[in-house]
């Protein structure tokens, strides 16, 4: 039972921050030593607590980017919003070394299990990368043959997260093919210019729909409403797709 | 014993003070949703309500938009820890609806096109505490916001505001629906902080 996952997880632990990875000039990837850490599965996130001097508190909840792994070390990716209240802090003030408080892992819907066999599509709208990355590297690190696919929008080369290890990633196993569509700015010689997603990316950059893939769509609202629709009119059951949006309001989700 | 983070001071407000513990205020209208979301046709759309074995009452959108409407001002909180005052809403109350089902039955399955489902205490969806909403800020609601009618139930949590709603099932004991089955509070009362199961 899903539900399980979560049991008995609302409790808070202590985590140290281990290391500190800058992936873009507005993001940076934490990892986090937690201490009791009962394990998680791809694409579930965690609920990170603040505390000021004074006792107020700020709870934001982050997908978990690292893979599964039982050595009760996690990493999330956190982007910097202008407006933030918790991701200012997180990216620019936290040092190896500081502790902080988080509960979970949360979620049973929006995840991926090494036992699933089936093509897996992944649709990535920005920061949307994270718990996607964690299912890669979940795949990756485990003994799954499952064919995956990622289709990942971005607004320009720069701010494209985990470039490297999708690389080697896709270089190692022709099983995990990566392909980028950039919305602003495309790198010189790609194939085709700047742009939201369409049916013709959607055509070329996913698997086909008779191959009977499950789809993990997650990005801004309006990149999620426009990428399922698309997926959906390209011949995906929408009992298939399974999706997670973050509002226009801020913290990821 | 809460640990301090060296350097965090947060950013408090006053309209922090009336919100449900662990909330922030927006004013955007986030979107949380498990899948596609649907797009229904007026002229396929209905609400039905039944006890499991029989339907009690049945409307299509037509005889649906001829009872009565309210106006509603309220404040939501969602469990991903936005809140936001003073949305406004017009929908049909659940008392209009249940006016003539004589049942002894506890407790509701809310279902929605797209098979999410959520459960509720009868008692929690009569007296002036919940709709079926299909307007907000005096516009139709739009697709990714449950249109075109949403259940609207703003004393808790609200995945409970079930999107894209089709009907409800009167059920003789509490059993979890989508999200609630996921590990999510069975209940979900903002101001006891009901956010997962086992708190």
């Amino acid at each position: 039972m899903a539900g399980t996952a979560v049991l008995g997880r609302v409790t808070w632990r202590s985590a140290t921050v281990v290391e500190l990875r800058d992936e873009t000039a507005t993001a940076r990837t934490i990892a986090l030593a937690v201490r009791d850490w009962p394990g998680h599965i791809a694409g579930q996130h965690v609920d990170v607590r603040l505390t000021a001097p004074d006792g107020y508190s700020a709870v934001r909840s982050y997908s978990i980017a690292s893979a599964p792994n039982s050595d009760g070390r996690i990493e999330i990716t956190v982007e910097r919003l202008p407006n933030g209240e918790v991701s200012p802090y997180l990216t620019k003030e936290l040092m190896v070394g500081d502790d902080l408080e988080l509960r979970g892992p949360i979620g049973g819907w929006f995840v991926w299990r090494r036992d699933q066999t089936e093509p897996i599509q992944l649709v990535a709208g920005g920061s949307g990368i994270v718990p996607l990355m964690a299912m890669i590297r979940s795949r990756a690190s485990g003994s799954s043959t499952a064919p995956f696919r990622l289709l990942y929008s971005v607004r320009e080369p720069a701010v494209v997260f985990y470039r490297n290890e999708l690389q080697a990633l896709s270089d190692q196993d022709h099983s995990v093919i990566v392909t980028y569509g950039y919305t602003r700015v495309a790198p010189k010689g790609s194939p085709r210019p700047p742009g939201r997603i369409d049916a013709t990316l959607i055509a070329t950059g996913i698997w086909p729909s008779n191959l009977g893939p499950t789809s993990y769509v997650c990005g801004p609202t309006s990149f999620v409403e426009n990428a399922t629709d698309l997926l959906i009119a390209a011949g995906h059951g929408r009992e298939n797709i399974r999706t997670e949006r973050f509002g226009a309001t801020g913290e990821r989700k | 014993m809460a640990i301090i983070s060296r350097g965090f001071s947060g950013r408090r407000s006053a309209a922090d003070a009336t919100l449900p513990p662990g909330q922030y205020l927006t004013t955007d209208f986030p979107v949380l949703s498990a899948g596609p979301t649907p797009h229904i046709p007026l002229d396929r759309w209905q609400f039905t309500i039944d006890d499991g074995s029989n339907v009690l009452k049945r409307w299509d959108w037509k005889s649906f938009r001829e009872l009565p409407t309210e106006t509603i001002t309220v404040d939501i909180h969602c469990v991903t820890r936005w809140s936001k005052l003073g949305a406004s809403w017009e929908g049909v109350s659940l008392d209009v609806l249940l006016a003539d089902v004589r049942t002894e039955l506890p407790y509701a399955m809310f279902r929605s096109y797209g098979d999410y489902t959520t459960n509720l205490p009868l008692k929690d969806v009569v007296n002036k505490q919940a709709w079926i909403a299909f307007k907000f800020d005096g516009a139709d609601l739009a697709p990714e916001h449950g249109g075109p009618a949403r259940l609207l139930v703003p004393h808790l949590y609200f995945w409970k505001s079930a999107k894209w709603v089709k009907g409800l099932t009167l059920m003789p004991h509490d059993k979890p629906g989508f999200w609630e089955g996921l590990g999510y509070h069975i209940y979900g009362d903002p101001w006891l902080e009901q956010r997962y199961s086992g708190e």
